[in-house]
């Protein structure tokens, strides 16, 4: 469980980049969560809520995208999606693949009052 | 002026510190000549008793440190001292990883220039060990025989993000009725081409192999980086 963690790190993240911007007030955040980030959604949306607490963040929405896995077959100079998370070979000609996406753990972009 | 909200595009990963430190500390350890080395597994796979016996293998060529994360105790890093004269037991509390940040703070007082390879044992956990890059060069995740062969589709996250997966504990291998070609299948489906050696710290087997591994891997980090610098 480091959810935690990582909200932590998402709202001192933000308020980087809030104060590098003079000040925003943040109504929702959008992420990007790819499925091999080893991060778990729902653990991760209670964890926010509880880390906003007393901070400029308190009562923003977490959006969270979930990133499917993209495989690129160097055999096939094809990208795909693997069969499932456990399946990570090229669907194609069973080659290792190379994971170009789904490891994905980001802040996408913020919505601010105008 | 409309007061509908305004998206700003950002694009920020979340673990950026993390990330940039990594860095930092790979670059490091490159200046100085060190290859970084890190394990990752469930709790009681055996971790500690293979680094014990894979110190004192590789100890005897090259000069080896440890650095132990565990949640309580310094239990590990006395077991380990016997083996290696430097180790550093990381206490992180109620953390249940390693970050980058307890790797810089663990060999701040150290001299890099007195090591050749570094050895990280990770906090005993199969999930949140993965989202944290140390500034390894090579991640090694651990299986052992007693723990069942499906812990690689169970955990594919952990075993996608390492490079070489060690089955240890393979004089138990028989007692727990392993099924070693299903254990081979399964961390071929999640993490394809990977390399999979069979050790046992107690008897021994497959540990040369390990400790070889290395050396050669260390020799190549240094060939790569030597070439690296004439070119620039």
């Amino acid at each position: 469980m480091h959810e935690l963690s990582i909200a932590i790190s998402m709202i001192d993240q933000i308020q980087e980049e809030s104060e590098s911007r003079g000040g925003l007030t943040v109504k929702a955040v959008h992420l990007s969560l790819g499925l091999l980030s080893g991060v778990d959604k729902d653990a991760l949306q209670f964890c926010y809520k509880a880390a906003c607490q007393g901070t400029f963040l308190e009562g923003s929405q977490l959006v969270i995208e979930v990133v499917p896995i993209v495989l690129y077959c160097p055999a096939c100079l094809t990208e795909s999606r693997p069969v499932s998370i456990q399946q990570l070979a090229c669907p194609e000609c069973r080659t290792a693949g190379r994971v170009i996406r789904g490891h994905e753990l980001e802040v996408a972009s913020l919505e601010v009052a105008a | 002026m409309s007061d509908s909200p305004r998206l700003i595009e950002v694009r920020a990963k979340v673990l950026k510190q993390n990330d940039l430190l990594a860095r930092s500390l790979r670059e490091r350890f490159h200046a100085a000549g060190v290859y970084v080395v890190s394990f990752v597994s469930s709790p009681g796979s055996g971790k500690t008793r293979f680094l014990e016996g894979l110190l004192t293998l590789v100890g005897r060529q090259h000069r080896v440190a440890a650095l132990v994360g565990d949640l309580a105790t310094e239990n590990d890093a006395m077991r380990l001292k016997r083996a290696a004269s430097r180790v550093q037991q990381i206490t992180t509390g109620t953390i249940c990883h390693l970050d980058a940040s307890m790797i810089e703070t663990a060999i701040q007082s150290w001299d890099l220039a007195e090591l050749d390879l570094l050895f990280i044992e990770n906090v005993g956990n199969l999930v949140c060990p993965s989202s944290y890059d140390l500034g390894e060069d090579l991640r090694f995740v651990l299986l052992s025989t007693t723990e069942g062969e499906d812990k690689p589709l169970k955990y594919p996250t952990i075993f996608n993000t390492a490079d070489v997966a060690l089955l240890t504990k393979m004089d138990m291998a028989e007692a727990a009725d392993f099924d070693r070609d299903a254990a081979h299948r399964n961390i071929q489906s999640v993490r394809p081409g990977m390399s999979v050696l069979e050790v046992s710290a107690k008897t021994g087997e497959g540990m040369e192999a390990v400790a070889t591994l290395l050396g050669d891997r260390l020799a190549a980090s240094r060939n790569s980086l030597t070439v690296q610098a004439a070119q620039s």
